[in-house]
């Protein structure tokens, strides 16, 4: 469905260039997962923002079902079925979450909208009205985020970090939703951005980054055993060798 | 009495009515009062000062009176000075407002002072909206002035709202609020083209336990210029917030003054102002969701005036 061809990004300043990802080759088929993985900073978001057209790739091509998409811009990809769930998702001063998920979706019926949210977590009765200004909590904009994306019936969804500020109970039902609504979906695919080691595990196919590049893609159960180690450890570092379960 | 479709169109959209509405109402056109009504609770009628006297009795629950101005000759320059009086324990709504429809290119004119006294006990919301409209080069000029004065325990909501084709506005809302008395101030302004908006807001809280919030978002588009002042003066053991946040565009010119005077030093005032362009992530997120970059934009400035 989606083919990566030697697809590159640099950015300049004065003068200097730097590389950001480099010649990425990569199919995308739907019915499957996808797990990217790889240190911060090395270009997995990028990697997403090409995609979706927020940042321009400097060299190659990226086609959707045979069309060459990369001069389409933001709203055209949108309308030809890509969506992306941001890493933070932006707040907006007087619009309701109701507001939102009915741009998202403009064909959800109410009730829908009312199911959608409890299925990620929300009580209707307590956010629908709610502003998506400053009084909600991070997490609470990740799920709203993600409600986003799943209403978009997306050929392709890409969710960035969508365990990023999720309490666990809620991360799990989420990645149920989403294995739910993806894998073995004739119609479409999804692509999970994720340090996660229960979500990774579940994923068809897992590709690390690093440095801009792809260092390793394949099956799960060729890819999980190379980088579970790195992953264990890198998850307790940033939680201070806590155990996550 | 039968309304032009005009009077209709500008009626609806200060007021919202689409025709004469029940209970108490009085319509001013081009300077004079074409239809005036009262009703069991809320009484209308000429006062001292010439203007409107409105007087809503003690313990009346749940009415409202329109009073809206509309302006359709050119070149007229319309002043009035009308008073109302919200009786003890009565719990209204006022909607007032102005809608000036001007096709030539001479300026059209209203000055508007509204004098209120909120009684002890009562609860009252007044709502302004201003709009402009026609094809000629003419001006459309609003200048309200809004003095209320709440008394104890009681409550008011001022809301004021103008969007569209007012090109000069000078707003003046003076307000003293006793003891126990509480009032919010809610300002939306939304400028564009070559427009001048000029808003001062100042409460005084002068009784004990009073509180006093004034919350204004506004919108600046092209050439246009806003002047914001809010000032809070805390007399007494009492509570005020300021809070203005505006959007501004293109060649626009934004100027907000939040003042807090306090002479009590129980008194707690703060302010928050804020001024700034649309994000470029809100408009990256509406447009992965299928936006327009335009229709991300008026859906931004649409949510953000709500």
């Amino acid at each position: 469905m989606l083919h990566l061809e030697n697809l590159s990004f640099s950015v300049h300043n004065n003068g200097d260039s730097k590389q950001i990802i480099s010649d990425i080759n990569l199919d995308i088929k739907r019915g499957k997962l996808y797990g990217i993985t790889g240190p911060n900073g090395g270009g997995k978001t990028t990697l997403a923002k090409v995609i979706m057209g927020i940042l321009t790739h400097t060299a190659g091509h990226i086609y959707l079902d045979g069309e060459d998409i990369s001069d389409k811009n933001i709203t055209e990809r949108a309308n030809l079925g890509i969506a992306y769930a941001f890493q933070q998702p932006p707040r907006f001063k007087g619009l309701t979450v109701e507001d939102l998920v009915k741009i998202a979706q403009p064909k959800l019926s109410n009730l829908s909208v009312r199911k959608r949210m409890r299925d990620v977590g929300l009580c209707p009765e307590d956010y629908l009205d709610r502003d998506m200004g400053s009084g909600l909590s991070g997490g609470e904009m990740k799920r709203i985020e993600i409600l986003q994306v799943l209403t978009r019936n997306a050929k392709l969804a890409i969710f960035d970090e969508p365990e990023a500020g999720v309490d666990l109970w809620t991360i799990q039902r989420l990645v149920d939703i989403i294995v739910g609504k993806y894998q073995n979906n004739p119609e479409a695919a999804a692509v999970l951005i994720t340090h996660n080691r229960n979500i990774l595990p579940i994923c068809d196919e897992i590709v690390v980054i690093e440095e801009g590049r792809i260092k390793h893609h394949g099956h799960r159960d060729e890819i999980w055993p190379i980088i579970r180690d790195d992953i264990v450890c890198q998850v307790q570092d940033t939680c201070r060798g806590e155990e996550i379960i | 009495m039968n309304l032009e479709e005009l009077d209709k169109n500008l009626l609806n959209t200060i007021s919202d009515i689409k025709d004469i509405p029940k209970g108490a109402v009085n319509i001013r056109k081009d300077g004079q009062a074409i239809y005036r009504q009262s009703s069991p609770n809320i009484e209308i009628k000429t006062g001292e000062t010439g203007g409107l006297l409105v007087e809503i009795k003690p313990g009346t629950k749940n009415e409202t009176v329109h009073v809206p101005v509309i302006l359709t000759q050119t070149g007229l320059n319309d002043v009035v000075y009308n008073q109302f009086i919200v009786g003890e324990n009565a719990d209204a709504t006022i909607v007032a407002g102005c809608g000036i429809h001007n096709d030539s290119h001479g300026r059209s004119r209203h000055e508007g002072l509204h004098e209120i006294l909120v009684k002890e006990g009562a609860r009252l919301k007044y709502v302004e909206k201003h709009y402009g409209e026609g094809s000629g080069t003419g001006q459309k000029v609003l200048y309200p002035t809004t003095k209320i004065t709440v008394m104890k325990n009681a409550v008011a909501e001022i809301e004021t709202v103008q969007i569209k084709g007012v090109d000069d506005t000078v707003r003046i809302t003076e307000a003293y609020i006793h003891e126990k008395g509480s009032l919010k101030v809610v300002e939306r302004l939304m400028t564009h083209g070559e427009q001048n908006a000029v808003s001062e807001i100042k409460i005084n809280i002068e009784g004990q336990g009073g509180s006093g919030q004034i919350l204004s978002r506004s919108v600046a588009k092209d050439n246009s210029t806003q002047v914001f002042k809010a000032a809070l003066v805390g007399k007494n053991e009492c509570l005020g917030h300021v809070e203005c946040d505006a959007i501004i565009m293109d060649k626009a010119r934004i100027k907000a003054v939040p003042e807090l005077m306090a002479e009590d030093s129980n008194a707690v005032l703060t302010h928050e102002a804020a001024i700034g362009k649309i994000a470029g992530e809100q408009l990256i997120k509406l447009m992965s969701l299928g936006l327009t970059e335009g229709q991300a934009v008026d859906t931004i400035l649409e949510g953000f005036l709500k």
